[in-house]
């Protein structure tokens, strides 16, 4: 047993290490750090600038352009990414549509799609949640009917994070409703801009935009766009749920978590004391932090089992539940800890107004709240827990 | 023993829930509560005129209740409708202006608003920590922070320190520098900034009547928690019956239905020790059971608001949806008066001081 990286492993490191100080802007840590919303612009600087070092498509293999690295390289880059504060990179064409069409897409989608994601020309959404199917995915009822060359389209999706931004969308459709509700979907990619799609933006419960929901009304597609057989969808499906479960625990983001909490700890004041100086707030936080150390190491076994399997095994649902219990509890205790002054709504505090303490804390109580999704999407904790029941219990 | 209301409480009950369901339900309240000035005025008047505030307020100064039981019964209520209106400031402004023997016709009718500046940026809950000072004319310096409905306040009453002599005083919100802002769960507040600014004492050392102003503001947000959670239970409950997946009510699900069950068990923990506390709010240990009961309402409403939330799914994570403001409520009530930690760390001192007494004897 041997808990360091080897040397190629830490030569990597400062790789990256050097690359994040020299290349990301510094506007955009802060914005980052303050966990306030990036505007699409800044979300496309860094992607070009990942991009240009060949480091944006981390999960590709290296035929299409990906760096070819392996799991332990790439949680290295994303720690080292959460230390710097660099954006997170958005998932949607990156992470989830690019390594399907690697697997599943013709050579004709692969050549005409993928380098237009790395690009930045083309924003992707998820088109998966339906008002009346969330965990239970596969009772969606968006209909896809096919007429000649062409799919027509009517139904909803809902729940599609950064929509507003995006002029993509891959979607889960009903082909057939014979048989298992699994055996009729499709896996179909299509263009916002086609008539017959509505978008609406939904305001979360911190006020914020980030996700929208699409209302589709006779809106033909080409049946090139098809992913994969029709009817085969639910295996494009669960083969992209895997690649979402990467970097799932989110330790990284936790780490950033905890310095913030810990920087706070050290500044807020209760009369003469330090906040840290209260028995009771310091055990909170060390408590999280004593998860936290083992959730790393939890994270790593995990991630060194897959590389051994070849493919994260079920038990990656732990690390779903874990970590987002994690996180969660650390964005609790950054809103706590600045007592009243986490109260005011966070567009009534511009930034950096030193009324207000240090910047980076107006938006924590809406960053709290904004949270609590990391155990709701991405399959529910309470899906985990079944699907650990199933796997793992042999009752 | 008797856990039934008096028939004059369930009067006022009646008529103001009623009020509520009919004139200010939750639609509206989420429509006023975020945009300036955070409230509805024309409500905060019939609110007065239903004579709400005189049901806050003792008799010696001119209301008709203003007893723990009375101050918990109206908060429920107001709690179950999800108000944003200023009450609680009016409440402990009522108190204080009882121990200063002000009149205070103007603040039961509605018509002159008071709001109540204790917290500071060190000294969120401590009292015997604020700094803000006063001199012997009276000149008050400091800042006050997040001062509930100091947005449409016409008089503050500020806690500051002449020597080492906690007093109160009066001062215009015209002669202090008042920044207010909305909050993130609804209402308003302000921040107050004073620089050497001329106030008038109302009550010298006032330890003693502002911690009575704080017990009875902890009686109210307790209630108005209970009330909270209790709709949110309820908007929960009604949801897993509802929503359909896998072919079946999400209810069916027995991981669902336990935890739903454990959210009920901490509410009816979470009223009961908010009754003891409003019991002994005119009692010599107000403060102790106060700080039970907020530590306990701090527990109870975070576990609340974060399962409705979660047993719910995406859809609470929805402005649209109330089960969202309801829990930002229940959240961020902790950042008043106190918090679970500082409201547990006064229980753990009276431990302490049980022991020495019981090594004493
Ligand atoms: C902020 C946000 C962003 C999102 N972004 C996207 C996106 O970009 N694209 C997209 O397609 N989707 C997205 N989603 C949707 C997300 O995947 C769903 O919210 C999730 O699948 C849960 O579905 P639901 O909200 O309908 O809840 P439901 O499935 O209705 O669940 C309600 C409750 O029941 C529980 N439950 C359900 N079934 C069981 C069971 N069998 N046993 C025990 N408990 C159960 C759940 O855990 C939950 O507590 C997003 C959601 C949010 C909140």
């Amino acid at each position: 047993m041997d808990l360091n990286f080897t040397d190629q492993e830490r030569a990597f490191q400062s790789e990256v290490q050097t690359f994040l100080a020299d290349n990301l802007p510094d506007d955009i840590a802060a914005k980052v750090r303050l966990g306030d919303g990036l505007t699409k612009d800044m979300m496309d600087l860094w992607h070009s600038i990942l991009n240009a070092k060949g480091w944006l498509a981390t999960t590709w293999t290296k035929a299409f352009g990906g760096p070819g690295w392996t799991p332990v390289q790439k949680h290295i880059f994303e720690e080292e990414c959460c230390r710097a504060y660099a954006p997170r990179i958005l998932p949607f064409g990156l992470n989830m549509l690019g390594p399907v069409l690697q697997k599943f897409g013709t050579a004709e989608q692969q050549e005409s799609i993928l380098p237009r994601i790395l690009s930045g020309e083309d924003w992707w959404c998820q088109g998966y949640s339906e008002p009346g199917a969330g965990s239970d995915l596969a009772s969606l009822k968006t209909r896809a009917i096919r007429e000649g060359d062409e799919y027509i389209i009517n139904g909803q999706k809902t729940w599609t994070t950064l929509g507003q931004h995006s002029n993509k969308i891959f979607c889960l459709v009903r082909t057939s409703s014979e048989g298992k509700p699994q055996e009729g979907i499709s896996f179909v990619l299509v263009d916002l801009d086609t008539p017959g799609i509505d978008m609406r933006p939904i305001r979360l419960i911190e006020g914020g935009h980030e996700v929208n929901e699409v209302f589709f009304t006779d809106v033909r597609v080409p049946i090139s766009n098809l992913v994969g057989e029709e009817n085969k969808g639910w295996t494009i499906a669960k083969f992209l749920l895997s690649h979402e479960r990467t970097g799932i625990a989110g330790v990284g983001f936790s780490m950033q978590a905890l310095e913030e909490v810990k920087s706070l700890a050290h500044t807020i004041r209760r009369g003469a004391k330090r906040l840290i100086d209260d028995p009771l707030f310091a055990a909170r936080l060390a408590k999280v932090e004593i998860d936290l150390e083992a959730m790393k190491i939890t994270n790593l076994r995990m991630l060194f089992q897959a590389q051994k399997q070849g493919a994260p095994g079920p038990e990656t649902s732990m690390l779903k539940i874990k970590g987002t219990v994690i996180n969660q509890e650390l964005r609790d205790l950054a809103r706590r800890a600045l007592g009243p002054l986490a109260a005011p709504f966070p567009g009534h505090v511009s930034d950096g107004n030193i009324l207000f303490g240090p910047a980076d804390t107006a938006f924590n109580a809406a960053r709290y709240f904004n949270n609590r999704k990391t155990s709701i999407f991405g399959g529910s904790n309470e899906i985990q827990r079944n699907i650990l029941t199933k796997t793992m219990l042999e009752l | 023993m008797d856990f039934n209301l008096t028939e004059d409480r369930r009067m006022v009950l009646d008529t103001l829930s009623r009020y509520l369901q009919d004139q200010y339900p939750v639609e509206h309240r989420i429509k006023v509560a975020y945009d300036a000035p955070f409230h509805d005025p024309s409500e905060w008047s019939e609110l007065a005129n239903l004579g709400l505030f005189s049901a806050l307020a003792d008799e010696s100064v001119g209301g008709f209740g203003g007893t723990g039981f009375d101050i918990a019964v109206i908060f429920e209520a107001l709690g179950k409708a999800l108000n944003c209106e200023p009450v609680l400031p009016l409440v402990m402004a009522s108190r204080l202006l009882g121990f200063a023997g002000r009149d205070q016709h103007a603040l039961l009718e509605g018509v002159e608003n008071y709001a109540v500046a204790i917290s500071e940026p060190d000294a969120p809950y401590e009292l015997s920590h604020i700094n803000c000072t006063a001199t012997s004319e009276h000149r008050l310096s400091g800042r006050k922070s997040a001062v509930y409905g100091g947005q449409i306040a016409k008089t503050f009453l500020v806690a500051a320190k002449a020597g080492n002599i906690l007093n109160l005083y009066q001062v215009d919100a015209h002669q202090a520098e008042v920044i207010s802002y909305g909050l993130i769960d609804g209402g308003g507040a302000a921040e107050v900034l004073l620089d050497d600014t001329p106030a008038e004492l109302l009550i010298e050392n006032a330890v003693h009547a502002l911690s009575d102003a704080v017990n009875a503001g902890i009686v109210a947000l307790c209630s108005e928690a209970v009330g909270l959670m209790t709709v949110s239970y309820d908007m929960t409950v009604d949801y897993l019956r509802q929503r359909k997946q896998f072919g079946r009510p999400i209810g069916s699900f027995q991981a669902l239905q336990h935890r739903a069950v454990d959210m009920l068990t901490e509410i009816e923990q979470a009223r009961s020790i908010t009754i003891k506390a409003a019991a002994e709010l005119d009692g010599a240990q107000a403060s102790r059971y106060a700080s039970m009961a907020k530590n306990l309402i701090g527990r109870a409403s975070r576990l609340v608001a974060e399962e409705a939330i979660q047993l719910h799914g995406g859809i609470a994570m929805t402005w649209e949806y109330p089960v969202s403001h309801f829990a930002k409520r229940l959240v961020m009530l902790d950042h008043q008066l106190g918090d679970t930690d500082y409201h547990l760390s006064k229980i753990i001192d009276g431990l302490a001081s049980d022991l020495s007494n019981h090594n004493a004897a």
